[in-house]
C-alpha cells in the first residue's frame, strides 16, 4: 500500500482543466511504480465517460479507474492544484484537491479507503491539506491522525 | 431495510460513501443492510434506499427505490440530514 508518501504529493501544480489535473495526479501514481500509464488514460476515459461524480466534495475530486486498467499495488496520491480547475460538478466545484486513487481488489484498498475518509471527514484536516508548506508537512499530519 | 450507495464504478467513491452512510445509522440507532455498487449493478437491485450524488441520479430515475442525494461525501451533518429527511 501507498498511501500519500511524500514522494506522491504534488503541490501547487499547473493544470489547464480537469483533464489535465487527473493526469498530474495520475503520473505520481506511474511515477512511484503503483500503477501502468494506462491507468491514467483509463482515469480520464472515465471521468470523459460519466462525468464528474468523484468530485465528492468541495474542492476535493478523487479520480480512479478500475483495478485491472493497470493497477499494480493499492494507492493515494494527491496533486494539489495552484488554481483551483472546474470539473463541471453542479456543487463542488472548482476542485483544488485530486486525490487519484489506484484501486485494486484487496483489502487493502478498504484499509486505505478508510484512512482517507478518516482524513478528510475533518473540515480542520482539509485546511491543513490546504495550507501545508511541504509534502512532508502532510507526512506529518497523516502520522498524526490517520494512524 | 436496504440501502445501496452508487458511484459511476463501484470500487472507490461508492464505497466512501459506504462508510459514513454506516457511521451515521449506527449514530442514529438504526439497522440496515448496506452495499455499494455501480450505477449499472444498482439499476437491477432491489433495494429501499440508494444515496448517491445528484450527477448520478438522474441515471437512477424509475428505480422503486427512494433516491437520497448527497453532496458532500465528507460531511456527516449532511449525510445525517439527507437520510433523516426519509427514514
Amino acid at each position: 500500500m501507498k498511501f500519500l508518501e511524500p514522494g506522491l504529493i504534488a503541490l501547487d501544480v499547473e493544470a489547464a482543466d480537469g483533464a489535465a489535473a487527473i493526469r498530474a495526479a495520475g503520473q505520481l501514481l506511474v511515477d512511484a511504480g503503483a500503477a501502468e500509464s494506462r491507468y491514467i488514460d483509463a482515469m480520464v476515459a472515465s471521468f470523459e465517460e460519466k462525468g464528474p461524480y468523484f468530485v465528492l466534495a468541495p474542492q476535493i475530486a478523487l479520480p480512479h479507474a478500475k483495478p485491472e486498467d493497470g493497477v499494480k499495488e493499492a494507492s493515494v496520491s494527491l496533486v494539489r492544484l495552484r488554481e483551483p480547475v472546474v470539473f463541471g460538478h453542479a456543487k463542488n466545484d472548482p476542485v483544488a484537491l485530486v486525490f487519484a486513487l489506484g484501486a485494486s481488489s484487496s483489502e487493502e484498498h478498504i484499509t486505505m479507503l478508510r484512512k482517507l475518509t478518516t482524513l478528510l471527514n475533518n473540515p480542520a484536516h482539509v485546511q491543513q491539506l490546504k495550507d501545508a508548506p511541504t509534502p512532508e508537512a502532510i507526512g506529518q499530519l497523516l502520522e498524526a491522525t490517520t494512524n | 431495510m436496504k440501502i445501496i450507495c452508487v458511484c459511476g464504478l463501484g470500487q472507490g467513491t461508492s464505497l466512501i460513501l459506504r462508510m459514513n452512510v454506516e457511521n451515521v445509522l449506527k449514530d442514529l440507532g438504526v439497522s440496515a443492510d448496506v452495499d455499494h455498487m455501480d450505477v449499472s449493478s444498482a439499476s437491477g437491485t432491489q433495494a429501499d434506499y440508494i444515496i448517491t450524488n445528484n450527477e448520478l441520479a438522474q441515471s437512477l430515475q424509475g428505480h422503486a427505490a427512494k433516491i437520497v442525494i448527497v453532496n458532500n461525501y465528507f460531511d456527516l451533518e449532511e449525510i445525517k440530514s439527507s437520510l433523516q429527511e426519509v427514514l
